[in-house]
């Protein structure tokens, strides 16, 4: 089977798309915010001019100038470093949300469309019912039940962007069973684990790779929003995106800075993963692109 | 038509049922003890077991979910640990507020969305499909309330033009009688106060709607170029009909359907949405409500609300589906 001589086919098939992946304009541009976003947050230690958690009372509140690039906040600590530390909360729990998510869901998935019959239709009533509960709401209540913190968000985040992968998944598996290679391994005898692991699973992948790029965007909108609805991780120390906008949004008239920066740190990480899912969705299958 | 009509029905059922247990569950299985947060600290054992016997805590699981189902059922959700109000009762009052702003946020989006989509789909790959593609792309990268915020610094603090707070001006005392501020404000017969409960809802049904004013732009965009292609266009314009007439008789009649799906499947966004934009903006809706009941542990309320939600968008997603079917027969038979 193809899979078999996987170093060799694959990367024909890989190094098309990435080949097609870096001439793709927007897709380099979203590599370029993710690579700003990912180097804030790995390097926020040795870039941060200033402690994130340590304020001067008495520079509360001043605009950008040259020694607080971004301005100070109410407690005066320096807005650049916060949101340099806030990079790093919110790739950690995005990043490990979605990574949740995929694996609750490619289990469901993989599952329920492995197994197909009666597994397949209770998982599938499962799915339907996390799905009915519209986007940030069912994280907002599985935080108000598992309580606040770092875990629990990830956790929240997570569980509520399974049913979509589980369902991504399912579909692909469910139109490849009846491909002709799943035919003919089933006709070599090949166990039903074996073809649903080595054969099936492989070829459905990519479009869930393309969904959790996509899903990267929205996991850090939803951990802002968790935060800025009071259910982030609750530890005043940590910087977090979202909650740095719900301390200053009584300050709006005086320092819209204070919304502005960690505002733009959101949406420019979340253009960088849109840009990039969209760019790997046309460069897996070019037959999308207009 | 009948029949699908009725299969689509049953089939919403058991999500309703599945989601009534899980939320059921998640009540019960909630840290803590409502008979302890009724009475605080002050709680002896037999207190406690008496609010236990009086909320049916003291019965077998099934027994108690049984009674829960039972009251669901009559429209009874609970009422609230906080003011000891049904939850029913406050929704009535907060529930028209949350209308009016979705149904705001989704004149924007499919008033302003289907219009640029088409735009865009003119000269695909031009530069106002350029520009229209990343205007979408700011539309879902952007979260409600940065945008909201920015919204409110730029023309409610700098440029003075749009109110930012709540759905009408408190000081012009309209009396409530929907509770829907618009119409209220129309029944208090001063054009004055219909002008500012209109100026009121203008900010928040943008920063409501920009998600899905960028879905909704590109999913007709898609759909348009996508019929345009097809071949009995290619017969309409060969026959030599104006641009206008086929592009509103034989693109737009079928590039809908899509964009009619996609907006049905918005409203679950634009309710999830409310949640944000009620607490940047202040409105007394259903959303803030989730919020402030979830600061202050009133589970109860949480849980109803996200059944009644869930509902909304289960009835609404129903229609959408009855309604394509209706539209497209081709879905009734498959």
């Amino acid at each position: 089977m193809v899979i078999r001589a996987a170093p060799r086919a694959s990367r024909g098939l890989w190094r098309d798309a990435l080949s097609r992946l870096f001439r793709n304009g927007p897709a380099i541009l979203g590599l370029i915010f993710i690579a700003i976003f990912v180097v804030g947050a790995v390097l926020a230690p040795i870039i941060a001019p200033y402690d994130p958690t340590v304020g001067t009372l008495a520079l509360s509140r001043h605009g950008p100038n040259l020694t607080h690039l971004m301005g100070t906040d109410l407690l005066g600590r320096d807005e650049f470093s916060r949101v340099l530390y806030g990079a790093r909360i919110s790739l950690v729990v995005g990043v490990v949300a979605v990574a949740f998510g995929l694996v609750f869901g490619t289990a469901i998935g993989a599952i329920a469309g492995g197994m197909g019959g009666k597994v397949d239709t209770v998982l599938m009533r499962v799915t339907d019912v996390l799905l009915a509960v519209p986007g940030i709401l069912l994280a907002i209540g599985i935080v108000a039940w598992l309580g606040q913190g770092q875990i629990q968000i990830m956790l929240a985040v997570g569980i509520s962007y399974a049913p979509i992968f589980a369902r991504l998944l399912r579909g692909s598996l469910l139109a490849l069973r009846e491909a002709d290679f799943a035919t003919a391994a089933r006709a070599e005898g090949a166990t039903p684990a074996r073809i649903l692991l080595r054969h099936l699973m492989p070829n459905a992948l990519t479009p869930l790779i393309v969904q959790a790029t996509l899903a990267l965007a929205t996991a850090i909108i939803d951990v802002a929003g968790l935060g800025f609805l009071g259910l982030g991780p609750g530890d005043p120390r940590a910087p977090e995106w979202g909650e740095m906008l719900t301390d200053s949004a009584r300050f709006l008239q005086n320092a819209p800075y204070l919304i502005l920066f960690p505002g733009a740190a959101i949406v420019v990480s979340a253009i960088g993963f849109n840009l990039l899912g969209d760019g790997l969705r046309e460069a897996i299958d070019p037959r999308l692109k207009r | 038509m009948l029949r699908f009509i009725v299969r689509r029905i049953l089939g919403a059922i058991p999500v309703l049922f599945g989601l009534s247990v899980i939320l059921f569950l998640f009540l019960r299985l909630l840290p803590g003890d409502p008979a302890i947060a009724i009475l605080g600290q002050h709680a002896t054992p037999e207190l406690v077991a008496q609010i236990h016997a009086a909320l049916g805590l003291d019965k077998p699981m099934y027994v108690q979910y049984l009674n829960y189902m039972g009251q669901l059922l009559q429209g009874n959700f609970g009422s609230s640990f906080i003011d000891g109000r049904a939850v029913v009762d406050t929704f009535a009052l907060r529930f028209p507020v949350t209308i009016e702003l979705t149904i705001g946020a989704l004149i924007f989006a499919v008033g302003l969305g289907i219009p640029l989509g088409r735009l865009a789909a003119r000269h695909p790959n031009g530069w106002i499909d350029g520009l229209v593609t990343v205007l979408s792309l700011f539309g879902i990268s952007i979260p409600i309330f940065v945008l909201g915020y920015t919204l409110v610094y730029i023309f409610g603090v700098e440029l003075h033009w749009l109110p930012s707070f709540g759905p009408i001006d408190p000081r012009l005392n309209v009396q409530p009688v929907t509770h829907l501020p618009i119409i209220d404000a129309v029944l208090s017969g001063k054009p004055g106060n219909v002008v500012d409960a209109f100026a009121h809802l203008v900010l928040p049904a943008i920063a409501l709607g920009s998600i899905p004013l960028a879905i909704v732009t590109r999913i007709t965009r898609a759909s348009v170029i996508d019929v345009s292609n097809e071949d009995y266009v290619r017969t309409a314009r060969a026959k030599g009909l104006t641009n206008r007439r086929v592009d509103d008789r034989h693109i737009m009649r079928n590039a809908w359907l899509p964009v009619i799906t996609v907006i049905g499947l918005q409203v679950g966004s634009l309710l999830a949405g409310a949640v944000l934009t009620e607490t940047v903006f202040n409105w007394p809706g259903v959303g803030s409500w989730v919020v402030t009941s979830i600061q202050n542990h009133d589970y109860i309320v949480v849980q109803s609300l996200i059944l009644i939600f869930a509902t909304i968008f289960l009835v609404v997603n129903l229609v959408v589906d009855i309604g394509y079917a209706f539209l497209n027969p081709r879905i009734r038979y498959s």
